[in-house]
């Protein structure tokens, strides 16, 4: 087994002190692979990676990041230590050009830095060096993805946190955004991905957590939940029991919570 | 992924800042025209340019402040009414101007840092009325501290400076000192908003929990923009002493306040020369429409509501407007 880079333990979190979103939800992330993480809405998801970002404080628990114990850190701390993180939707500032956008994520690099980091990242995204001058707002769907998404491979992090990636794009573009992460995490980045287009997004990761109701409900390698005939049931919220797990459970392994 | 296997769509180019030649010819063309037309002019006509650069220097630190960072303010009169009475008062005690106009500007870059305080937890009309009460204060200490600021008698006599041993005592002088004052600061603001800094700004107001999530420091950006427009303003008011040679509190109440960001809107928030044309609009405009005598003030405002129904985004944002009408995307 990979090496373990993020662990939840426990962690109690939401966004008012009478909205807990996360209850008591342990899971771990491993270096070098896509872990999915899926479950009806309302079941924390985001929240997750909100937390996992330092966007909300666990009221509870423990959230760990390469072992360090990272509850209540800053969102710029995080990212120095090598975390990043593509919300949902679209991110992009829209009143700036798209080198902008792009010197943006890299504001916290010294200057002689940032230069180069942004050659790297045109490097991988042609389409992008193209229109590089163009206002971000002018960019397709597609080509706005990409661009978030290089934004925040621009300070190079190990661990790569992104919400619900193919919204609003077209299945061609969902499948590039999706070999991208692939690339990315065969590079060894561990992407922790949150997605509602569950089927495409399994082909691609490695393991996928069903989290119910703030809780994880199932722990399964990727391959084994995109053949299991009880998928859409266990993504629209269908409760996850013991006869259940054992009827979805494969020889590959796999466990329920 | 990779980006060339999308469909290669021809789009309209456009720079976020773009600078050519051309613009940069006209503008020089523009301020030489300034420069020379208070020759052709009266002593009210050159003090009206000097006000007019006066009220530059804050209203562009007024449109840092809202349009480029998204932070509500309606308390730059009382920052150009600081920086005018730290100014005078100096001066009056026989400090120079040039040791004087620091001190202004750093005093308001200080009280405009914390002043950015209360941005970090409202926004929007609730730091509107936050930095109207901040005007409301600097208002009656200005006119309730009688023995400092002389209160509503103001202070007299101040004198204007000498530059290497030139006097800048006569109008023209003094228009061109200030006209030169203005440009400097105009360009820092511009090498500023080019920077990185000025995207961090523009990431804060267009995004601030996405510019967060990217590293910016929204905490100590908020305050800078507060502080930096804060800043232009006082010394926008050290000139504005010296122009007037009288002061009272009258010129720094909230109605200033409320002018100045009538003329960062009306010109454009957010795009660099806005405060140019705002500025027109709120020093020059009622001058020129003094011969309708006793309806110009009618009639300023009546323009003004009829500039903000047709073109909310100011008036630097009519070509946009047109090409928008061109292509049929506006009514």
């Amino acid at each position: 087994m990979s090496e373990r880079i993020i662990e939840f333990e426990n962690v109690v979190a939401g966004y008012t002190p009478s909205l807990t979103i996360l209850n008591g939800t342990t899971f771990d992330a491993r270096k070098g692979e896509i872990t999915l993480l899926i479950g009806p809405n309302g079941a924390g998801k985001s929240t997750v990676l909100k937390t996992l970002f330092g966007m909300l404080v666990p009221r509870t628990g423990d959230v760990r990041f390469e072992g360090r114990r990272v509850n209540g850190h800053s969102q710029r701390d995080l990212l120095a230590l090598g975390m990043a993180y593509v919300p949902q939707g679209r991110n992009l500032f829209a009143s700036l050009s798209v080198r902008h956008n792009l010197e943006l994520g890299g504001i916290a690099l010294p200057r002689h830095a940032l230069a180069p980091r942004i050659d790297e990242v045109l490097a991988r995204f042609p389409r992008i060096r193209e229109r590089i001058d163009n206002q971000a707002s002018t960019l397709s769907g597609g080509e706005q993805k990409q661009l978030e998404v290089g934004r925040a491979l621009l300070l190079r992090p190990r661990v790569l946190l992104i919400d619900e990636p193919s919204i609003g794009l077209s299945p061609k573009l969902v499948q590039d955004v999706m070999a991208l992460l692939r690339e990315l995490a065969d590079q060894g980045v561990t992407v922790l991905m949150v997605e509602q287009n569950v089927r495409t997004a399994l082909k691609y990761a490695d393991r996928a957590l069903v989290l119910e109701m703030g809780r994880l409900a199932l722990d399964r390698p990727a391959h084994a939940l995109l053949g299991d005939p009880d998928l859409n049931r266990l993504f629209l919220g269908g409760h996850v029991d013991g006869r259940a797990v054992t009827s979805t459970t494969p020889a590959g392994g796999g466990s329920a919570v | 992924m990779n980006a060339s296997s999308s469909t290669v769509i021809a789009r309209p180019r456009r720079p976020a800042v773009p600078r050519s030649r051309t613009r940069l010819a006209l503008a020089a063309i523009v301020v030489i025209a300034f420069a020379l037309l208070p020759l052709g002019l009266k002593s009210y006509g050159t003090y009206l340019c000097s006000l007019f650069c006066v009220y530059l220097m804050a209203t562009f630190g007024l449109n840092l402040t809202i349009g480029y960072a998204g932070q509500m303010s309606l308390g730059q009169a009382a920052f150009l009414g600081i920086g005018a009475y730290i100014a005078a008062i100096g001066m009056k005690a026989g400090l120079p101007f040039f040791a004087m106009l620091p001190l202004a500007a750093l005093a308001c870059f200080a009280i405009g840092l914390a002043l950015g305080f209360p941005a970090l937890r409202v926004q929007h009309h609730y730091l509107a009325f936050a930095t109207l009460g901040f005007n409301v204060l600097v208002f009656l200490v200005l006119r309730n501290e009688e023995a400092i600021t002389g209160g509503t008698f103001g202070i007299r006599g101040i004198p204007r400076p000498s530059l290497f041993g030139l006097s800048l005592e006569r109008d023209l002088p003094y228009f061109w000192f200030t006209l030169a004052s203005t440009l400097l600061l105009i360009a820092l603001l511009g090498w500023l908003l080019r920077s990185p800094w000025g995207r961090a700004f523009a990431a804060l107001r267009d995004n601030p929990i996405r510019a967060e999530s990217l590293g910016v420091n929204i905490t100590a950006y908020t305050l800078l923009a507060f502080a930096i427009g804060a800043c232009c303003a006082g010394i926008a008011g050290a000139y504005f002493a010296s122009l007037v040679g009288f002061i009272d509190p009258a010129p720094f109440n909230f109605t200033a306040s409320l002018l100045m960001l009538l003329g960062v809107i009306v010109g454009g928030a957010g795009r660099f020369l806005g405060p140019v044309v705002g500025t027109v609009i709120i020093v020059l405009l009622p001058e020129w429409l003094r011969f309708m005598q006793n309806w110009y003030l009618a009639a300023f405002g009546v323009a003004v509501i009829a500039l903000m129904v047709w073109l909310p985004g100011g008036l630097l944002s009519l070509p946009e407007r047109l090409a928008s009408r061109r292509i049929g995307a506006l009514p």
